[in-house]
């Protein structure tokens, strides 16, 4: 501010703010009228479901141990096995504490570089976290459809598959808090770091700083790790992933890659197929995607959930489609039998876990089927 | 057709390929000749210009008469084309769909709760195309009705906020907007490479990184709406609509600064079903996991929130054991975007390296490149526009020598921070907190024009 006049200006500004701020304080209104409306106690109660750690939003409510058993293996253990250890859809949920950690609150094998990753059990600090989040996102394909008896139920079973609760145990939010002291990483976590960019917490200061050194810098560095050769083409072929036109192309993975200093990874014959559009080849666009009879059968695998347990091209719980495909691309009365397959479900076939049957409209168990029986294409 | 061993380094230019070997031989020979006279005439032009005309001359010779793609009037120059509106939404060329998000092998089990990478080494200037927009799900994607979305904004207890409010998106786009260019990186972006070179191209180790001009609602204004106190509520809470009802805590301090947007728009149109439809939170300079999308619900709180993502992932495990909570920010990080890991540079001489740069805390201030594994330096020109919390483009002129190179970045922020190595970066973190890896990025472009992905000791 040069003058005083726009000193004098500038802080009326400020004043017939706050005046404002003041007068809409009082008298419940914003410059935004007819915006918004008034939440119902109702519709809160039907939102408002966080739990925090000092477990304020826990509903009342109890589970046992054994009841969890049965949510359990009703609900949970085709994704996370029946002990909580599977490794085939999501990370362990169980494993890596034991005893000592209880009296710790410090799982010590997460300092152990050589024990295979990490799971829930050896992360979890808060037990509230675990009830909210079994609450509000579990089951993974039927979400919020617990009720809190069984979140709580489900909530002691993992606890007790986990070696914290015995299996006698009741849970309830009378005593969360009496077992939030017994979880194996109470203590394992620290806000003493530079990223939260609030005030409340943290150290508001980078952990490494680097300097900007331009010349002659650091001795001669060599090249410590890179791709190993077999996985070449683990990314899929990455002349297909690069654009074909400009500076450079994608390097052909499907070919070995060429030896340093002879000849060039985009060889000129493949060059043209892969990549590098010459002069006098034109540049064919890639491969057209699937037809509209593809992508209805594809949404109907989604509507159905069918790809929660099944790839398009790969395993997860059940076969991939187009393994299914390879399959049954021969079978004569294939249709028939993958419609009839996917309303009965089954089990023996591809595994020993089951697929339970589907109930589908009308003609859409034919109309999968024939996708199937066509090659599955994407 | 493939080149034998007489033309050590030397690369294909794309137009030459109908050449045989002995063709080629004698594209060397002319390049010769031509190579002499270059250095006669234009002598005092300099390194650049030499190297520049000498890649002209063989294509010069190579070409003879002329190219068929000059002579040869092709049928789009004599011919009547495609009306308008062919396509109510227009779509990129067909020569484009290499230009993909995609997958990474074998980092999920499932494509419900997995990412996609956008392909950073095929995208121009800094903004990202809505159809190429990197993506994240934790319980898949949904298209939701924008007439049935509500946000619903409560306190943790009514003295945090004294009018529990709902709003429908009509309601929302009627408040005053802003329109803002922010990048959105997640967390785990470069993570698979904490411990060693993972991946092979910059799709996948950086490509958990998009940058839009979103357009929405100051929270703060619709906080405000609802009577909060911001004294006593330092914490807000974003809650998702879709089955994985994602929640995250962010600070009051974003919301007050005017930073955090309840946003609808991106890029112009409106947010994509992937990233979030209709309505999602954008904290800029914050990790994408708290951008919460399908936004159903804030709450304002006096305590953090300890959540699914803040407990049991989005922790950076530290070499003492303990893990890192609550780490939000995403510090000043680069990556050169051309040439990188995975492609094949067509020929010796002039390029344009060309990359990202990005900060959490603001603006970046200055990036360097380096030829030579960061023993030498030089600083980038920095493309505008420059602006906080967003993706800023660098270029770099550089004149290949078709010797191999290791290419790096290394970006500094208007607070003074620069880029680390991953030696720097390691001796504090160590190699497994998955989470917040802004190291600089090694590309080896090999004798054979072939680009690799390394880490150097």
């Amino acid at each position: 501010m040069s003058s005083s006049r726009e000193l004098l200006a500038a802080w009326l500004l400020v004043l017939a703010g706050a005046a404002a701020h003041v007068q809409a304080q009082a008298q419940v209104t914003t410059p935004y009228a007819g915006i918004g409306r008034p939440a119902t106690p109702a519709e809160l109660a039907a939102w408002d479901i966080d739990v925090r750690p000092d477990f304020k939003g826990l509903p009342r409510g109890s589970g046992s141990v054994a009841q969890g058993m049965e949510v359990w293996e009703g609900k949970c253990a085709s994704c996370h096995g029946i002990f909580g250890e599977s490794n085939e859809v999501f990370s362990p949920l169980t494993g890596g504490t034991s005893k000592e950690d209880m009296q710790t609150g410090r799982v010590a094998r997460l300092t152990d570089r050589a024990f295979p990753g990490r799971t829930t059990m050896m992360k979890l600090a808060h037990l509230s976290t675990l009830w909210d989040y079994i609450n509000r996102a579990m089951p993974w394909n039927a979400p919020k459809s617990l009720t809190a008896d069984e979140v709580y139920a489900v909530t002691a079973y993992l606890l007790n598959l986990g070696g914290v609760l015995p299996e006698s145990f009741t849970l309830s939010d009378r005593n969360m808090s009496q077992v939030q002291g017994m979880l194996p990483n109470r203590n394992g976590l620290t806000t003493d770091h530079g990223l939260w960019p609030g005030n409340t917490m943290g150290t508001r200061k980078p952990d490494v700083s680097a300097v900007a050194c331009m010349k002659d810098c650091a001795p001669a560095r060599l090249v410590a790790t890179t791709l190993p050769d077999f996985a070449r083409n683990a990314h899929g072929n990455l002349a297909e992933q690069n654009r074909l036109v400009g500076p450079q192309r994608g390097a052909d993975t499907t070919v070995a890659a060429a030896a340093t200093g002879t000849a060039p990874a985009v060889s000129a014959g493949d060059a043209v197929a892969a990549a590098a559009p010459a002069a006098n080849t034109p540049a064919k666009p890639p491969a057209t995607k699937a037809g509209a009879a593809d992508g209805a059968a594809i949404a109907l695998t989604q509507k159905y959930a069918c790809v929660a347990c099944h790839g398009m091209d790969k395993k997860i719980l059940g076969p991939g489609f187009q393994e299914i495909a390879r399959k049954y691309a021969a079978r004569p009365d294939g249709l028939d039998y993958l419609a009839g397959k996917i309303k009965s479900g089954g089990s023996g076939v591809w595994g020993a876990v089951p697929m339970p049957p589907q109930t589908l409209a009308g003609g859409e168990a034919k109309q999968i089927a024939q996708w199937l029986m066509e090659g599955a294409r994407k | 057709m493939k080149l034998d061993g007489s033309a050590p380094g030397r690369l294909v230019k794309a137009p030459e390929n109908f050449l045989g070997t002995p063709d080629i031989r004698q594209v060397m020979a002319g390049r010769r000749d031509f190579l002499r006279r270059a250095f006669v005439v234009a002598g005092a032009a300099g390194a650049t210009a030499a190297v520049a005309t000498r890649v002209q001359a063989a294509t010069a010779v190579a070409i003879g008469e002329g190219e068929p793609a000059v002579l040869e009037l092709p049928a789009h120059t004599k011919g009547l084309g495609q009306p308008v509106v062919t396509d109510g939404y227009g779509k990129p060329s067909q020569y484009e769909a290499n230009v993909q998000r995609r997958q990474s092998p074998g980092l999920t089990q499932s494509n419900q709760s997995s990412v996609s990478f956008a392909p950073l080494q095929s995208m121009f200037g800094i903004v990202t195309p809505n159809g190429l927009h990197f993506e994240r799900h934790h319980q898949g994607w949904w298209d939701v009705d924008p007439t049935r979305h509500r946000l619903m904004v409560n306190g943790s207890d009514p003295a945090l906020l004294r009018r529990p409010q709902v709003f429908t998106m009509d309601a929302l786009m009627r408040l005053p907007s802003v329109s803002r260019f922010h990048f959105i990186e997640c967390g785990a972006n470069t993570g698979m490479e904490w411990g060693n070179v993972a991946v092979p191209t910059c799709q996948y180790t950086h490509g958990m990184l998009s940058c839009s001009e979103f357009t929405g609602v100051p929270l703060r204004v619709v906080l405000e709406m609802c009577g909060v106190d911001p004294r006593k509520g330092r914490y807000v809470l974003a809650e998702g609509a879709d089955g994985s009802s994602m929640t995250r805590t962010i600070p009051m301090e974003l919301v007050e600064n005017g930073d955090v947007l309840l946003a609808y728009g991106q890029n112009g149109e409106m947010l994509r079903p992937e990233n979030g439809y209709p309505l999602r939170l954008v904290v800029p300079g914050v990790q994408g996991v708290s951008w919460v999308k399908y936004l159903r619900r804030i709450e304002v709180g006096d305590k953090p929130y300890g959540t699914k993502d803040e407990v049991l992932h989005y922790i950076d495990l530290m070499p003492d054991g303990r893990h890192r909570q609550y780490t939000s920010i995403q510090e000043c990080k680069s990556v050169i975007t051309t040439p990188s890991g995975g492609q094949v540079l067509l020929d010796k001489g002039f390029y344009s390296i060309s990359g990202l740069a990005w900060s959490g805390r603001g603006k970046v201030k200055r990036v360097d490149v380096s030829v030579d594994g960061g023993r030498n330096w030089r600083t980038a020109r920095l493309e505008s526009p420059v602006m906080s919390r967003c993706l800023t483009r660098f270029n770099l002129d550089w004149v290949w020598d078709g010797k191999p190179a290791l290419v790096q970045s290394r970006a500094m922020d208007e607070t003074g921070y620069v880029q680390p190595t991953y030696r720097q970066l390691r001796a504090v973190r160590g190699s497994r907190s998955i989470y917040h890896n802004n190291a600089v990025q090694t590309w080896l472009v090999q004798e054979s024009g072939e680009v690799k992905n390394v880490q150097l000791s």
